[in-house]
């Protein structure tokens, strides 16, 4: 039992690492349910890169990163919403531009820094080991909104995943709602990052959750799942780090999209029983 | 009720009307797709628009809810302008996209239908849960409540959907070619379930290709082929000159008509598809 408690117990950094990850489990796995269910995945990843120049200007000029983040993921929406009411061009293809020239952009801003090496890893991987108490306060501030959202939205939500047409006649404006999910999804993106990295925090909004929807046949039971499923893989991923030195953040990720593929081999071994027991008795 | 047993509202009534619309154009943005619309449905009517695919069917019902804007002329819906009625008005559209990633069961959906009624916060009560059984058994799916939406059949997928906008209780149901899918007794409820909504003084709109059982149960017919080719009562609307203005071929057998559509809608002058 010891080497499941101690390092937590013994060491506070990894104790706030765990608080932390907690906190944004939670996070991801209510705003990754929407993400799945509106198929929203190609814009959760393009704002978890297209965040990356905002941050590394921030940093340049001496700002928290988490400013810089903010002004990105604003930049990256509108610009979406822009291309794809002003032009004939789908949204996958305002997302697609956005993202590799967001990405493209943090890159070269990084390049011209010398002062950078150290601060890019950071950015990209996270310092989930060297998290602040007042990054956990932001954290657990940003997690209670998102909450307080999806509890106020529930039922425009809902709509909105079964049928924008339903709700839009239901009397659920589908802009509103949709802009609010893409404000949660970017808050979500913009406080994950110091903790699991802008490039990993996408793996977090969708594994959890693509685990969930294998297992449910109700929302709050996916909701639930991908909370549990997040938080086993954060507590899972910083005791592999802490007892084989490896890096924290890529070790979360590598735990959650390890739990999804045992869920979905074990949901297709139930679902051929189910379907063809007497053909695997037979054989 | 008449001797097909369709609610009959009487020639005199004065109530203000569902959906009144006098010289409406409708389409997309830039694109017209029916001129100069007129009808007038009270409450307690039904109305069958009939017309093959691409005629304006589901641009009409659309432009009714208020999902899409008209492009001309006068169109209120209870005396106010579409998409200001939302607790009125139940929508049944034609393309779900939620069946397969959507973990919901088939009582949630249902209960979807309640929501214009509630908004945000408020609670649904006993009542509504009443409500939403009943609407659930009325289309035969009480037994499938618990089952996830996913698991269903294409044709109980659809009589989910049909129990979702019974549920609402709406004045006016809008409806998209509804009977889609459904088997013979999906479409003996659903057709039950329509006349129910008719006593109880609901108005329907609905968009189909049943010419026989469906249409011939509502007061009026309107026939578009990206233009009103006739609307009237369907005794007055389903000859075959005017089924021929509208599908391209038709076919008698003694007491019914077979419609076998052209190739393309739209009044095209493609060959039409005749089975031999």
């Amino acid at each position: 039992m010891d080497i499941l408690i101690t390092p937590f117990s013994s060491n506070s950094f990894m104790l706030q690492a765990l608080i932390a990850g907690i906190l944004v489990s939670i996070a991801c796995a209510i705003a990754g349910t929407f993400v799945i269910l509106r198929g929203l995945a190609f814009i959760g990843d393009a704002l978890g890169h297209g965040v990356l120049p905002g941050i590394a200007v921030a940093i340049l000029v001496g700002f928290p990163g988490i400013i810089g983040a903010a002004i990105g993921a604003g930049f990256m929406i509108g610009g979406i919403t822009l291309i794809t009411q002003r032009s004939r061009l789908s949204s996958d293809t305002a997302i697609g531009l956005l993202f590799i020239g967001m990405l493209s952009l943090g890159v070269v801003i990084v390049s011209r820094s010398n002062s950078f090496s150290g601060d890019l890893t950071r950015i990209l991987f996270g310092e989930i080991l060297g998290i602040s108490v007042q990054s956990i306060l932001i954290q657990l501030v940003a997690t209670l909104v998102i909450i307080a959202i999806v509890i106020i939205c529930r039922r425009p939500f809902l709509l909105l995943s079964f049928d924008p047409e339903q709700a839009e006649v239901a009397g659920f404006s589908v802009r509103l709602y949709h802009n609010i999910m893409l404000f949660m999804i970017a808050i979500t993106v913009i406080v994950s990052f110091q903790t699991v990295g802008t490039l990993l925090v996408f793996g977090l909004l969708i594994a959890p959750a693509g685990a969930g929807a294998l297992l449910s046949r109700k929302i709050e039971t996916m909701m639930a799942w991908a909370i549990f499923f997040g938080v086993l893989s954060m507590y899972s991923g910083l005791l592999i780090s802490y007892h084989f030195n490896l890096a924290a953040g890529a070790s979360i990720i590598l735990v959650t999209v390890l739990i999804f593929f045992i869920v979905f081999v074990i949901q297709n071994i139930r679902h051929r029983r189910l379907v063809h027991p007497q053909e695997l008795t037979r054989g | 009720m008449d001797s097909q047993g369709k609610v009959v509202t009487s020639p005199g009534s004065v109530s203000t009307p569902c959906i009144q619309a006098k010289a409406l154009d409708i389409g997309y943005s830039k694109e017209v797709v029916v001129l100069d619309i007129n009808f007038e449905l009270r409450p307690g009517e039904a109305i069958a628009l009939i017309g093959t695919n691409g005629c304006g069917k589901s641009t009409l019902l659309k432009t009714i809810v208020g999902l899409l804007p008209s492009l001309g002329g006068q169109l209120s819906i209870f005396g106010t302008p579409p998409g200001s009625n939302h607790r009125r008005i139940a929508y049944l559209g034609q393309f779900h996209n939620s069946g397969f990633v959507l973990p919901i069961r088939v009582v949630d959906v249902v209960r979807m239908g309640r929501f214009p009624l509630y908004g945000l916060w408020k609670r649904m009560s006993r009542q509504d849960d009443e409500i939403i059984f009943t609407a659930m058994r009325a289309m035969g799916i009480q037994k499938l409540a618990d089952s996830p939406l996913r698991s269903l059949s294409g044709g109980q997928q659809q009589r989910t959907y049909i129990a979702q906008v019974l549920a609402h209780q709406a004045d006016l149901l809008v409806l998209d070619e509804p009977t889609s899918g459904l088997d013979a007794g999906g479409r003996e409820l659903y057709l039950q379930a329509v006349n129910d909504e008719l006593h109880r003084g609901a108005s329907i709109t609905v968009a189909t290709h049943d010419i026989q059982e469906e249409a011939t149960l509502c007061h009026q017919v309107m026939l578009l082929a990206r233009k009103v080719v006739a609307i009237g009562t369907p005794q007055e609307v389903l000859t075959p000159e005017a089924l021929l203005k509208t599908f391209g071929i038709v076919v008698t057998d003694g007491k019914r008509l077979q419609v076998l559509e052209t190739k393309h809608g739209h009044g095209s002058s493609d060959a039409p598809e005749a089975k031999k």
